[in-house]
């Protein structure tokens, strides 16, 4: 009786612990993870429609601790460098705007506690545009923004 | 599926992660120069970054993010010897993970 008890046991420990380690090692990455992607805010076609689909608002103050490094002209406007630096506390959130795209909404990068104001990737810009950051710090919001000369659009047509 | 490149550095304390992932990135927009269709949209939409059982970061991202995508960051909190893991899923619901040592 003991034994078969034990048998039962190991069994069910085991399949526990495989299923564990796949959702530890992201195999198994619940689909809730997704319910944070807002489809409003990617889809919205102007850049206050974006904002507020974010964050509910969209009263920014521009802020001069934001910097974005970003070329001043990108021949390809299929990768364009784009690295954001603020040196505001509390940051909670860095968004990426590109204002003449069709959806201007790039990316919205959620940080830690113990990150770091600085974000670098790489975005598709379709014309000529700003390139506005919306960073996040306590309950307001933040915005800087830097004019990119793109010489071939990088949205498809 | 090894789609991911990724190094973790640290210096004074803050560890700044460096990654590249391998992925179309399609926007719906293209169309295929040969047969002339819409390629349809796939793309990256979450990259998750874990070190220990703290997210760090959580990156939302739109078609508009280029191709092959490239991703950097920084950090404080973490030590020489621990490992940070990397994630992403896209909107055809592929996903893959990476985890590296922070050197």
């Amino acid at each position: 009786m003991t034994s078969m008890k034990r048998r039962i046991f190991l069994k069910g420990s085991l399949a526990t612990g495989a299923v564990g380690i796949a959702v530890s090692t992201g195999l198994l990455t619940p689909r809730v993870s997704l319910a944070a992607w807002s489809k409003a805010a990617f889809e919205a076609k102007d850049v206050n429609g974006a904002v507020s689909a974010l964050f509910n608002t969209s009263d920014m103050a521009s802020s001069d601790k934001i910097s974005i490094k970003a070329p001043d002209i990108a021949e390809n406007g299929a990768v364009v460098p784009v690295s954001v630096t603020t040196s505001i506390d509390g940051v909670s959130s860095i968004s990426l705007l590109a204002d003449k795209n069709a959806t201007p909404l790039t990316a919205e990068f959620t940080l830690g506690p113990g990150t770091e104001g600085y974000v670098s990737t790489r975005i598709k810009m379709g014309k000529t545009a700003n390139v506005i950051a919306v960073v996040k710090a306590g309950d307001k919001l933040y915005s800087a923004q830097k004019e990119v000369k793109v010489t071939i659009g990088g949205c498809g047509g | 599926m090894a789609s991911i490149k990724m190094r973790a550095k640290i210096t004074d304390g803050v560890t700044t992660i460096k990654a590249l992932v391998s992925h179309p990135m399609d926007t719906g927009l293209m169309k295929d120069k040969k047969t002339g269709e819409t390629i349809p949209a796939h793309f990256i939409q979450e990259v998750v970054c874990k070190h220990k059982d703290t997210t760090v970061m959580t990156a939302n991202w739109g078609a508009a993010i280029s191709k092959n995508p490239y991703l950097s960051f920084k950090f404080a909190g973490a030590a020489a010897g621990d490992t940070v893991s990397l994630s992403w899923a896209d909107n055809k619901g592929e996903k893959d993970s990476a985890e590296v040592t922070i050197k």
